[in-house]
């Protein structure tokens, strides 16, 4: 039983570091592949919780995350996005990075102040001590990625990071969690990605780059 | 207590005999990589020899600093070799005169006498080195400390020994986030402190990139190899600090018999091979940063620092 917990306490540290990659790397494709990785940790967290007080519900969200999230997302990703847009680096953040670094670092501390009373109350064992903390830090750093990045496709890696954060938190709170609200949300983020995809590579083909920050002011012709 | 003794005269030894078969797996194993031959594995030895068989050459305007330096950053090492636990998991004898921060600062003193020799000279290159390698310096300290800080909160004690227990008992420790976040964070100092890819390239030979080799560009002879053989001893020092403290905390000696000793003296040996298959994967991996991004890099492992921490306090 303890291995399971110390399982999930691993998890729960990658995870927040993959959070933190998220919102400092530069390049498009290595920034996607940490989002895998923190998809896969929260899947992992997922069956462990699912595992030692035996629950369908939490087996089928590890599940659903590893097939839509690992898997399907990535993959639509890259169909939808020619491999230009990859390789691209992001050279300019609306705030630099040692200065986003360290306003994640507030946030955490944050989260972590915030989830006292939560963390308190919780037995030595229990998954809560991991999971609020670090899902609360990754909510909040997706939500700065998603203020701080100018590229589309980065932009949309710090939503669904904010969702990841949400998902790592709500697993150990929330065990019963319907299975139809789980399967609602992940068709949810799907249809998400598949407009924001589809929107971005208009934009792309359009004006040649995906670059969010030029949208901010108007132009009647296409920016070179 | 004699033995004690001569377990950390062994622990020297095998620190000095070692540290130049670890660089030349890893240079020899890059190679592989690249799918080239690569040099042998014995390489470092040879190149100790030759550079001890010839003549020293000192320049005229130099002041006792620059014939100073060599010295201190062969035996600052040593020092550190005696405080933390390469072969035993208990104490030896000198392992109460300082504890990590201490030994932080013998191995700082040696990298502040280089770059004041590098300076010395008045040769370009060495004082460009020697700034660089403060920047980095100065950027690693805070990061440096802060990892000092969350060890002593998990342990309450920063002496290796009982820090290498804490880890391990009881097993949950290992597994917490502050002990995952603590050990990303030393491995990004350790790449900026020994100047490995992404900080800066080793086998980079173009004086203007240079960040750490180019502060012993001067040095001829004895005073190049004392140089060289204190540079390989202190990345040997850093990475067994990672290994048998931080790290994995097993396979070392807990009896005071020989055989016991010898064992641990291949285990460790085991145990410095992954982390530099480890290294091997960073360096063929990675490109070197610019200059003004290693910023970037140093911000993250302080910010990965003070969230281990975090988790630490608030758990």
């Amino acid at each position: 039983m303890t291995y399971i917990v110390n399982l999930n306490a691993l998890a729960g540290g990658l995870f927040i570091i993959a959070a933190f990659g998220i919102l400092a790397t530069r390049q498009i494709r290595a920034c996607l592949k940490l989002f895998i990785l923190q998809s896969l940790l929260l899947a992992a967290s997922a069956l462990l919780l699912g595992l030692s007080p035996f629950s369908i519900h939490l087996m089928a969200v590890a599940a659903i995350n590893l097939v839509t999230k690992v898997f399907f997302l990535p993959w639509l990703l890259r169909r939808l996005l020619n491999e230009e847009v990859y390789t691209r680096r992001e050279i300019s953040q609306a705030i630099t990075i040692p200065s986003a670094l360290l306003i994640a670092l507030v946030l955490t501390i944050g989260a972590y102040f915030f989830s006292l009373s939560w963390v308190e109350t919780a037995s030595a064992a229990s998954a809560i001590r991991i999971n609020v903390p670090i899902g609360l830090a990754g909510l909040l750093i997706g939500a700065l990625t998603l203020t701080t990045r100018r590229e589309a496709v980065s932009q949309l890696l710090g939503l669904l990071a904010m969702e990841n954060g949400a998902f790592f938190a709500g697993i150990a709170i929330a065990q019963g969690l319907p299975l139809i609200a789980e399967l609602a949300l992940a068709f949810d983020v799907l249809v998400l990605i598949f407009v924001a995809g589809v929107l971005t590579r208009a934009v792309h083909e359009r004006t040649g780059s995906t670059a969010v920050g030029r949208l901010s002011s108007l132009r009647e012709e296409p920016h070179e | 207590m004699v033995k004690h003794i001569l377990f950390n005269i062994l622990q020297v030894l095998v620190v000095m005999g070692f540290s130049p078969l670890a660089v030349g797996v890893l240079n020899c194993l890059k190679e592989i990589v690249q799918s080239k031959r690569g040099p042998s594995i014995f390489q470092p030895y040879r190149d100790l020899r030759k550079l001890f068989a010839k003549d020293e050459v000192v320049a005229e305007e130099s002041s006792w600093i620059f014939r100073v330096t060599p010295y201190i950053v062969f035996v600052a090492p040593i020092f550190v070799a005696l405080l933390i636990p390469v072969l035993t998991s208990y104490p030896l004898f000198w392992a109460f005169m300082g504890d990590m921060v201490g030994a932080g600062f013998v191995l700082a003193l040696g990298g502040f006498f280089a770059a004041l020799a590098a300076v010395d000279t008045a040769n370009p290159y060495g004082s460009m080195g020697a700034s660089r390698t403060r920047m980095v310096g100065f950027l690693a300290e805070p990061v440096f400390l802060i990892v000092f800080f969350s060890v002593s909160f998990v342990a309450d004690s920063t002496i290796p020994y009982i820090v290498q227990q804490k880890w391990v008992t009881p097993m949950a420790n290992f597994f917490e986030p502050s002990h995952i976040l603590l050990l990303v964070a030393f491995i990004m100092l350790i790449l900026a402190e020994k100047g490995r890819i992404p900080v800066d390239n080793p086998s980079g030979h173009f004086e203007l990139a240079m960040i750490e080799e180019s502060k012993d560009l001067e040095y001829s002879g004895r005073g190049a190899a004392l140089m060289k053989w204190g540079g390989w001893m202190k990345f040997f020092v850093l990475m067994i600090v990672f290994s048998n403290v931080l790290l994995t905390p097993w396979g070392l000696a807990s009896t005071m018999d020989w055989g016991a000793i010898l064992l641990a003296i291949l285990l460790v040996m085991i145990k410095i091979l992954f982390f530099i298959l480890f290294l091997v994967l960073v360096e063929s991996s990675l490109a070197k940063l610019r200059l003004f991004r290693i910023s970037e890099f140093m911000s993250a492992a302080f910010v990965i620092a003070v969230i281990s921490m975090l988790t630490s306090v608030f758990s």
